[in-house]
């Protein structure tokens, strides 16, 4: 199939499934499966109706997505950093792998949410609880990636780094992390999307706000136009935060193609 | 290499990886003892070791992880039975799985857990709602690597099945499913795991559900709450450790026939995984 009937076929697909939705939703008149044109305007009413000064969003939505959001960020970016960061570690440094593998393979398989308790005990209730939960859970495909990205490292470019004499910081910044990058930043998307999952698994448990809180608030009103418009925003939230790390991906992996050596 | 020097090799591997959780342990463990730290907060690894050894005399421990495991085996049979055809069904449509590819994009990324409340609702039962939730995160890694799988397929070999006078059918269930099977069942150990840490996480959020997610968080506020909690956690990794080494024995032993073809072990086996192993 070409470009353009691909996304014609695409396009007819995605609005065949909208209508075939609202029309059996309408007919069937079920007070839990809401036609999507409620679920959009229950969206738009709930955090976009805010003034255009707001940039649109409503005092709801400030109160709720962008904590959620932060939270989620903050999170990612710490256990990627400390991911890359050990992971380099690991990988280039033969007695620290050796020490250190059975922690992470045991660390790996200790599944998030067993922790979920102890966090709450362990901190302040809300943010730092919810940022340890995410930071944890979503370090560990970052530190398996980077670690394997690193220790495969083509050798012949480490012999010329060593016959053009680079130091250990340049050997690492212009060698090594260049050549693991495809493996990084594939570690660091799938811990982009298992943090959104975190996030809600945190925030459900113990939060005060954020749209995980929000879904448990509308639970009990049995507000169940509030529930499919966070469902529907969190699908769109992961294609939306896919598709911003694919182009920064993209972006910083732009020089590799067909630059790269058959390996 | 020989097997004298492997041998030693792994020797020096088991040895310095005894060393290096011991090292940890023992570092905590004076850290924690010599700052003073309050036991109920933090507790000595030694302690929440003991707790661990502990559990296994506990019958409410074990009731939970027998609810655990059932619901997970029960999510795994669901997963599996819708998955498979339906990834087998859009691994021979190519053009319907490409049409419908942003429908799926859509879905994939919506956590799990925030379905509960409203499938709750719905179903007016903790236990199916506990299923359903587990069955929408483990579905994907197995569709896609089942997609992927009957996309693999070598086309000379349907053509001569099809000079046989197979049909369609006939080529698809001997020529597409045994040479998709070592991709779905990469899928399958994938959805094993995620499918183990939602169920956790439902058992968590839900109120009236056992298990082990349930059993960790009902410790709070009694004694020793998080020495326990973490002791159940250790159970949690060994549980998930134990069922991968399953699931990757099990694919070994099925599909030698598949690694010896394909020349390296299992790299194409794994192959889907970088994009398959997304979020539960």
């Amino acid at each position: 199939m070409s470009r353009l009937p691909l996304l014609a076929a695409r396009v007819l697909v995605v609005a065949a499934a909208l209508a075939a939705w609202e029309l059996w939703t309408k007919a069937a008149g079920s007070a839990y499966f809401l036609p999507p044109s409620a679920i959009f305007r229950a969206m738009y009413h709930q955090w976009f109706a805010g003034p255009a000064g707001h940039l649109w969003l409503t005092p709801d939505a400030t109160a709720n997505l962008l904590p959620s959001l932060a939270r989620l960020l903050v999170g990612w970016a710490a256990a990627g950093l400390a991911g890359v960061a050990l992971g380099l570690a690991i990988g280039r440094l033969r007695l620290f792998a050796d020490l250190a593998e059975p922690i992470v393979h045991f660390g790996r398989a200790i599944p998030a949410p067993t922790l979920v308790p102890v966090f709450l005990i362990i901190f302040p209730l809300g943010t730092p609880m919810e940022v340890a939960t995410i930071a944890f859970g979503v370090i560990w495909p970052v530190l398996l990636n980077t670690i394997d990205g690193a220790r495969h490292v083509h050798p012949g470019h480490l012999e010329t780094a060593a016959a053009f004499r680079l130091g250990p910081v340049q050997r690492l910044t212009a060698v090594i992390l260049p050549s693991a990058a495809p493996k990084i930043l594939a570690g660091l998307r799938l811990a982009l999307s298992l943090a959104l999952v975190l996030m809600i698994i945190s925030e459900f448990v113990g939060s005060t706000d954020g749209i995980g809180r929000e879904v448990l608030v509308a639970e009990s009103n049995f507000n169940v136009s509030v529930m499919w418009a966070a469902i529907v925003l969190l699908g769109l939230l992961g294609v939306l935060l896919n598709a911003a790390f694919g182009l920064v991906e993209h972006r910083v992996l732009a020089w590799q193609r067909g630059a790269r050596p058959a390996t | 290499m020989t097997s004298g020097s492997r041998v030693t090799e792994n020797l020096r591997r088991v040895s310095l990886g005894a060393v290096g959780v011991l090292a940890v342990l023992a570092v905590t463990e004076l850290a924690l003892w010599a700052d003073g730290a309050s036991p109920a907060t933090f507790p000595l690894p030694t302690t929440v070791l003991a707790n661990a050894a502990r559990l296994t005399a506990n019958g409410g421990f074990w009731a939970a992880a027998g609810s655990t495991m059932a619901a997970w085996a029960e999510a795994m049979a669901i997963t599996i039975a819708i998955a498979v055809p339906a990834g087998a069904l859009l691994g021979l449509l190519p053009q319907a799985e490409s049409a419908l590819r942003p429908v799926l994009e859509f879905l994939r990324p919506i956590p799990s857990v925030v379905l509960f409340p409203l499938i709750l609702l719905i179903v007016q039962d903790n236990g199916r709602a506990e299923l359903a939730v587990i069955v929408f995160a483990s579905v994907w890694p197995v569709l896609i690597n089942t997609v992927y799988g009957f996309r693999e397929v070598d086309p000379a070999a349907k053509e001569t099945l099809r000079g046989f006078g197979f049909g369609s059918l006939g080529v698809a269930w001997h020529v597409s499913l045994p040479s998709a099977a070592p991709f779905i069942a990469t899928g399958v150990r994938i959805a094993a795991s995620i499918a183990f840490v939602v169920t956790i996480a439902v058992e968590l959020i839900a109120v009236g559900l056992n298990g082990l997610g349930a059993f960790a968080s009902q410790q709070q506020g009694g004694n020793n709450a998080v020495a326990i909690m973490l002791a159940v956690a250790i159970w949690c990794g060994i549980i998930g450790l134990v069922l991968n080494v399953v699931f990757v024995t099990a694919e070994r032993r099925a599909f030698r026939w598949h690694h010896v073809l394909s020349g390296t072990a299992g790299t194409t086996a794994t192959a889907p995984t970088a994009t398959a192993g997304a979020p539960a």
